[in-house]
């Protein structure tokens, strides 16, 4: 890794990053992509299910072929990728601090940055929740899918939203068992093709129900479930006891955002994204100049509009650099757009799309060097 | 049935009959069921369709409707659904017995002549069904569409199959 010839460092090698990447290298900018991970491609090397959307979303295209295609394209369009390399800081002459793969701790001064860090899973806190065998979702998801292994024979899973609904179909189809998927609000999360998946497989659904605690003396060996009234008031009486060996937890995300933190962009709280983000505006860029955010890291979606993001991101950060006239550009910018809005339309996404042009209008013209 | 998708993760009776075709229709041969509730952005049912009896439209998170009189049954759809909610149903044949064309993503596939448990959209065994074809190309990605036989009157009702001890079902 040098320092010699970078325009822009691009920070996570997921979904956003890799495309913000592909489209700044694509419109000639030096691009180096940093991750801490060993492999590129975030979560959707473990993403088996086909994706959602139009063609123009690579609908029907299971994630992790989608994450084959994001790196050849960045690989043909001359994008750098460093594995292994930690960026730890990011100091107010904008010089970007790393441990590299090998120990190295450089200091690199890109022209512009990106930062699509991603999001990471929530906790749930319960009596046990520290004992093996109660993890996040997402690392069972790595488990089954990327090292074919099964956290336990069967697993009870908390949370409605597509990450649950998706992964309990997962464990299913890796041969497990899924006792219940249980769910503290009154309806299911996520989308219902996927509640609908899980159902006719055999597993419940319970609504209005959460985890009261897990017992076993060195690893889950059970959980107590319990009922929940309107008001998410635990029911006397209503307990069960159910023998899993995982307790798996999908219970939201939140943006990965101590960088943006750093940068010294302004934030705004928006609990519906995830939580704290990074103010930015049409053009992914933050309130600090030359400083752009791309997917999770801006409001918790999923891989399509981060992608989508990571394109504008890429865009507009080559643009500033001169490297796309302002007339092409917007039309690129544009066709995104496009993209993005349809799949911020109907009863899941228009919520989202209203939170993110509450934050993109803080965001318009609001940059402080 | 009188739950809904989106409380128990089924669809209720009344969310069922606005997918399903007439008997007159499913009388006269294969027919696709598209079990597509809710406004999500998605679309490629309607591409897969050689015939064009599906119409998403836009905004792409109108739900796609079907042209039963159009739809010729083919299945291409089952495995074009990411969300894996297209069926096929065939009421035409002479006997007692129809078949359902499902979508099944699970190892190992079954084989013609297997005798499987028919589940209906609660997982709940409601009978007997026999797997007449199984369709596993590559264009289908590693979704494969398992014809499954059963009770003519179990037609609207079955939506997935095991196999005994396969699947820890």
């Amino acid at each position: 890794m040098t320092q010699a010839d970078t325009d822009i460092i691009v920070i996570g090698a997921g979904p956003a990053g890799l495309s913000a990447a592909a489209e700044a290298a694509r419109l000639g900018a030096a691009v180096l992509v940093l991750d801490e991970n060993d492999r590129p491609g975030g979560q959707l090397f473990k993403q088996i299910h086909k994706f959602f959307g139009s063609k123009d979303h690579r609908a029907g295209v299971r994630g992790y072929a989608i994450g084959d295609s994001l790196l050849a394209e960045t690989a043909r369009l001359g994008a750098r990728i460093e594995l292994g390399a930690v960026v730890y800081a990011i100091y107010p002459d904008r010089r970007v601090a790393v441990i590299t793969a090998d120990q190295r701790r450089l200091l690199l001064n890109p022209k512009k940055i990106i930062l699509a860090t991603g999001a990471s899973e929530n906790a749930l806190a319960f009596p046990g929740c520290t004992l093996p065998g109660v993890m996040s979702a997402g690392a069972v998801q790595t488990m089954v899918n990327l090292h074919r292994v099964l956290p336990a024979e069967k697993t009870i899973m908390i949370g409605s939203g597509n990450v649950g609904l998706i992964v309990s179909y997962q464990i299913r189809q890796a041969g497990g068992q899924v006792a219940a998927l249980v769910e503290a609000a009154p309806a299911i999360g996520g989308y219902g093709v996927h509640a609908a998946k899980i159902s006719r497989l055999g597993v419940p659904i319970l609504t209005g129900h959460t985890v009261k605690c897990v017992h076993g003396v060195d690893r889950v060996e059970g959980v107590t479930l319990v009922a929940l009234d309107d008001r998410f008031r635990p029911v006397p009486g209503s307990e069960r006891d159910v023998a899993v060996g995982c307790v798996a937890i999908a219970v939201g995300l939140t943006p990965l955002a101590e960088l943006a933190l750093m940068c010294g962009c302004k934030f705004t709280y928006i609990p519906k994204l995830g939580g704290h983000l990074p103010v930015h505006d049409d053009n992914m860029e933050t309130t600090a100049a030359g400083i752009y955010v791309a997917g999770d890291i801006t409001g918790v979606e999923e891989a399509s509009s981060a992608m989508e993001e990571g394109r504008l991101a890429g865009i507009a950060a080559a643009e500033a650099l001169g490297r796309v006239a302002p007339q092409e550009a917007a039309a690129l910018k544009q066709a995104v757009w496009a993209r993005l809005n349809a799949l911020r339309t109907g009863r899941f996404g228009q919520a989202r799309r209203d939170a993110k042009e509450q934050i993109t209008a803080e965001g318009r013209g609001a940059h402080v060097s | 049935m009188s739950a809904n998708l989106a409380t128990c993760g089924y669809l209720s009776a009344d969310e069922l009959a606005a997918c399903l075709p007439s008997h007159e229709r499913m009388a006269k041969g294969p027919v696709a069921v598209i079990e597509c509730v809710q406004d999500i952005p998605c679309n490629p049912c309607e591409e897969a369709c050689p015939v064009r009896a599906i119409t998403v439209g836009l905004p792409i998170t109108s739900l796609p409707v079907l042209d039963a009189a159009k739809c010729i049954g083919c299945g291409v759809c089952i495995a074009r659904c990411p969300g894996l909610a297209i069926f096929v149903v065939d009421a035409s044949r002479p006997g007692d017995e129809g078949t359902v064309q499902l979508p099944y993503e699970a190892w190992p596939l079954p084989e013609p002549g297997d005798a499987v448990n028919a589940l209906d959209r609660t997982g709940r065994r409601v009978g007997a069904g026999a797997v007449e074809k199984v369709l596993a190309s590559k264009t289908q990605d590693h979704t494969a569409v398992v014809t499954v036989r059963v009770p003519k009157e179990l037609l609207n009702t079955v939506r997935a199959i095991s196999v005994e001890g396969r699947d820890g079902a």
